[in-house]
């Protein structure tokens, strides 16, 4: 079983040409917590979430996981580590919903019978019966469930860090509420430290046990949600009048 | 009627044709697939490979073959005509392919490398098998067109069915060019119902 990483961004600057789209980010989060990164779009908040499994390298300053500097970490160990939530899922189209979870253990040569159990483990967990869902194929999903799948899949093999981009953002509201409470029942079982991006403030408070939120590529506020509704930064007051 | 010994002629020249085709198609998915698997990670070189195969695709065949004959090696006869037949079928398998890899969704190829696959394991794993499609695609729409072409190899002494035509045409006999083109033409109808039969599994 792998231990929660913690990951630290240490005065990260991103450029892409000739425009600074990160400024100068510095913070912490502590192994075992869900952090928040919060922010409209075009705030930074997706590229800094790749910059942490290094799909996008930063131009100044350092992103550290489990206290060593992404840029010195095999690329291809740290993302095997690191479970990946997107918005389209990015379910492999041609695999069964079965494959597509045990990819990463696949990956990792875990023996047949371990991959086949935390398969089962997960679809259960997260409420598709296997016997129902292993075998179809992501288009034989509602979108709804294609997001539990992916979830799983980013779980399956037992990563010490979950980074998700926006992982519920295109669900109605009712499966969306229902999608949070299984990721807050994951996080219980689960010993992972998860990067959550959104900009839906009401899921980041009831998600986050931290939040960063970025404004034009700079931190304007990183703390609790408590601390958060407390905030009386510009961008912080402008995201708290949509809880009211 | 028939004449006696043209049947016997028929199926060498049969043989014949579909031998050309078979090393020519070999040859250019042995040449075009690589080629475009290497072009689909070099987006501004990707235009000049297609233009330089669009190119080659317009070239009339019979002047093709005229350039191909003073090259060293080559000269009146088959491998002329086979190397001719290569250089046509690239463009369709080419392009295919590379549609078929850029095309795959970027989401998921985004998860792929986020999931730790290595660059082969995305290749293979990924792009490949949902490329399938377009790229036999490419393959069957090579292969139909270079049984229709093979038979202009004839002009320049390389054999196939493209005798009986050119026979016929200078004999004014309609027999004999009906004895090259309608063999031809259901060899191509049977590649094209063979290799779409192979598609449609795939998919």
């Amino acid at each position: 079983m792998n231990q929660p990483l913690a990951v630290q961004f240490r005065n990260v600057g991103y450029r892409a040409s000739g425009r600074a789209i990160l400024h100068n980010l510095s913070f912490e989060v502590p192994a075992g917590e869900t952090l928040i990164l919060l922010g409209r779009s075009g705030s930074g908040k997706t590229t800094a979430l790749r910059l942490i499994n290094g799909l996008l390298m930063p131009s100044g300053g350092q992103v550290l996981v489990g206290g060593r500097a992404v840029a010195e970490w095999d690329p291809i160990d740290l993302r095997r580590k690191t479970g990946y939530v997107i918005q389209e899922s990015g379910l492999f189209p041609h695999f069964t919903v079965e494959r597509n979870i045990g990819l990463v253990p696949a990956l990792l040569k875990w023996p047949a019978a371990e991959q086949g159990a935390r398969v089962r483990e997960l679809l259960e967990q997260v409420g598709l019966p296997f016997a129902e869902f292993g075998h179809r194929r992501p288009s034989e999903l509602s979108g709804g469930q294609r997001q539990r799948v992916g979830v799983a899949r980013a779980l399956a093999a037992r990563p010490g860090l979950m980074l998700l981009d926006e992982p519920f953002g295109a669900l109605d509201p009712v499966t969306r509420l229902e999608l949070q409470r299984q990721l807050l029942e994951l996080r219980r079982r689960e010993r992972v430290t998860s990067i959550f991006v959104t900009h839906d403030v009401r899921e980041a408070m009831k998600l986050g046990t931290r939040i960063a939120l970025l404004t034009q590529g700079e931190l304007e506020f990183f703390g609790t949600p408590a601390e958060f509704q407390q905030s009386d930064g510009d961008e912080a007051r402008r995201f708290l009048e949509v809880l009211q | 009627m028939i004449p006696h010994g043209m049947l016997r002629d028929l199926s060498e020249l049969s043989v014949e044709h579909l031998e050309m085709v078979a090393i020519a198609m070999l040859a250019a998915v042995a040449i075009a697939i690589p080629s475009a698997i290497l072009l689909s990670r070099r987006p501004r070189l990707s235009r000049w490979g297609l233009g330089f195969a669009n190119i080659l695709q317009t070239i009339p065949s019979l002047a093709l073959f005229g350039f191909l004959i003073p090259i060293p090696f080559l000269g009146v006869g088959k491998a002329t005509a086979v190397v001719a037949l290569i250089l046509y079928a690239l463009l369709p398998i080419l392009r295919n392919t590379l549609v078929g890899i850029t095309g795959v969704d970027a989401a998921v190829r985004e998860s792929a490398v986020a999931m730790g696959m290595t660059p082969g394991q995305v290749l293979w794993q990924v792009e490949l098998p949902l490329g399938a499609k377009a790229i036999l695609a490419g393959v069957r729409i090579a292969t139909v067109t270079t049984i229709g072409t093979a038979t202009i190899a004839a002009a320049i002494g390389a054999g196939g069915l493209g005798v009986f035509i050119f026979r016929g045409i200078a004999e004014f006999d309609t027999v004999q060019i009906l004895a090259g083109a309608i063999p031809a033409a259901l060899l191509a109808l049977l590649a094209d119902e063979l290799l779409g039969w192979v598609e449609r599994r795939v998919a």
